[in-house]
């Protein structure tokens, strides 16, 4: 197959060269079509949502439930939703997976490992305990990234426990004009853009991202405290 | 330097006294960022020990407006929102010396302290204040956190699914985009206005008269029909040609004027008021 498509430097005209990758991309086509073919459980379109599902399924037995879901965790690249960690695990009891999920986490504990598992953004995850932090930027000889600036911060809060919300009425509760912290927590991508409100001149409304409650260390948006609680610790 | 604009940082004073008698280059300048007027205000509630609900609008609004001098002495732009609470104040302030509106029978004891929307403002402003707090904390530890570095498969690392056939791919495209680039050569009309002018008053010497229909048809691009119209405007100006038209909406003929017909059109022009010009101009055309 490499001899076929071995360009042999100026002795080829582009003409040639042109059939030649052609046929490259035949053989690629039918390749990628072969390798493709008994993967028909994968729903096209949305390959990482999807797991790849085993014609033949497997199902975890009672044994190896717990290792399993460890396992999950660890290869997971972004918290895992329960409901996915389910699926790939088979024919199993919901409410066992959920078991055995709180087991895992009490024996992180119990053992103080350096690891913790931890429900985020929609999904349960594995990371290093933040009390170990200088040890890990040492050796990754990464500093704290940026924080946001107050101002950015308090928009964000605003957004966060109002949303959706346009920037007249951030202003309105802020006492100061919040465009330019706007912009910013747009580029980090911590909110995104609701539509908009079908009031005069229909303003752009806001609200908080995924990456919000990944970076803020959230479950989802119920897991903020209620804003009335901040009244008692303003005033106290 | 936007976000300079929109943050105010106040100094303070050493003692925030209204007659403190500290010379001015003994100003210990405390750097204090404020996020905005009612940041401000909160300050000064604050500092001042003095109660949210009870906030006496005179000492408070003299404190803020001195504040505001000093942001200015100190080069800091203020940002309009300062200057809208600053007037609010002093509305407030003066609504506070008033005597209270008569009162109507049965709403007697629920008088509006004017205060009122202030104060609640403040109060909302606060709590989103210290929600903001705990988002700092919270992040904070959730940067803390590390999970493991990308592995080879995950679909952040898209390079290690890419084969040589990819690569041909690519390889490809870029020789299409190659050729496609020599093909949208874009030709550069060189056409200038001097070019023009010679090329017509060439024509006029050889035919003395032409049609404008001609001169246009002539023109290939846009740029040369403008420029066509515009040494036939500069031409007529310079009474080097006249343009006559025998009927309405009918042919315009461009005629070359003869080297004596040109002086003598000239001279009587010098000798004639600007607003004659117009009106000889006119004749000549007509003629």
């Amino acid at each position: 197959m490499t001899e076929e498509i071995r360009i042999q430097g100026d002795e080829l005209s582009e003409e040639e060269l042109m059939t030649e990758l052609e046929t490259a991309e035949q053989i690629a086509q039918e390749l990628e079509e072969e390798t493709a073919a008994p993967d028909f459980g994968a729903a096209e379109g949305e390959p990482s949502e999807e797991p790849v599902t085993e014609p033949a399924e497997i199902t975890a037995t009672s044994a190896e439930l717990k290792p399993a879901i460890e396992a999950l965790l660890f290869v997971a690249d972004e918290p895992l939703p329960f409901k996915q960690l389910c699926r790939v695990l088979g024919e199993v009891d919901e409410t066992e997976v959920r078991r055995m999920l709180d087991e895992l986490i009490s024996e992180y504990d119990a053992r103080q490992s350096g690891l913790e598992i931890r429900e985020i953004a929609g999904g349960w995850r594995i990371s290093t305990r933040p009390q170990y932090h200088e040890f890990i930027r040492k050796y990754l000889r990464s500093k704290p990234s940026a924080r946001l600036s107050l101002a950015a911060l308090e928009t964000l809060a605003v957004i966060a426990y109002k949303q959706p919300i346009t920037i007249p009425e951030i202003l309105e509760i802020r006492g100061v004009s919040s465009s330019s912290a706007i912009r910013t927590l747009l580029e980090k991508r911590l909110i995104v853009t609701k539509g908009r409100k079908e009031t005069v001149g229909r303003p752009m409304m806001y609200g908080t991202s995924k990456e919000f409650l990944l970076q803020f260390g959230l479950k989802d948006l119920s897991e903020l405290p209620s804003i009335e609680d901040f009244e008692d610790l303003a005033n106290g | 330097m936007v976000r300079e604009k929109k943050k105010a940082a106040a100094a303070t004073l050493d003692s925030f006294e209204p007659d403190s008698e500290a010379p001015r280059d003994n100003y210990r300048v405390r750097l204090e960022v404020f996020e905005g007027p009612l940041d401000l205000l909160l300050y000064l509630i604050k500092k001042n020990e003095f109660d949210i609900f009870d906030i006496p609008v005179a000492r408070i609004t003299e404190q803020y407006l001195e504040y505001l001098q000093l942001m200015k002495e100190l080069d800091i732009a203020i940002a309009g929102d300062f200057l809208v609470m600053a007037s609010t104040l002093i509305y407030l302030k003066s609504k506070m010396l008033l005597p209270p509106e008569p009162k109507t029978e049965g709403e007697a004891e629920l008088a509006e302290d004017p205060r009122a929307e202030l104060v609640e403002r403040l109060l909302e402003y606060q709590k989103f204040k210290e929600a903001a707090n705990m988002l700092h904390t919270r992040a904070e530890i959730e940067a803390a956190c590390f999970t493991r570095a990308p592995l080879e498969t995950d679909s952040s690392n898209p390079e290690v699914s890419a084969t040589v056939f990819d690569l041909l791919r690519v390889f490809r495209d870029i020789l299409q985009r190659a050729t496609a680039v020599a093909e949208i050569e874009i030709h550069r009309d060189e056409v200038t206005m001097g070019d023009k002018l010679r090329q017509i008053k060439t024509l006029l010497e050889e035919r003395h008269e032409i049609s404008v229909r001609e001169v246009f048809e002539s023109c290939r691009t846009r740029r040369e029909l403008i420029l066509t119209f515009l040494v036939l405007l500069e031409l007529a100006r310079e009474v080097e040609i006249t343009l006559t038209q025998s009927q309405l909406f009918g042919e315009i003929t461009v005629r070359k004027r003869t080297a004596e017909e040109v002086a003598a059109i000239r001279q009587s022009l010098e000798e004639t008021s600007e607003t004659e010009v117009t009106s000889e101009e006119a004749q000549a055309v007509q003629a």
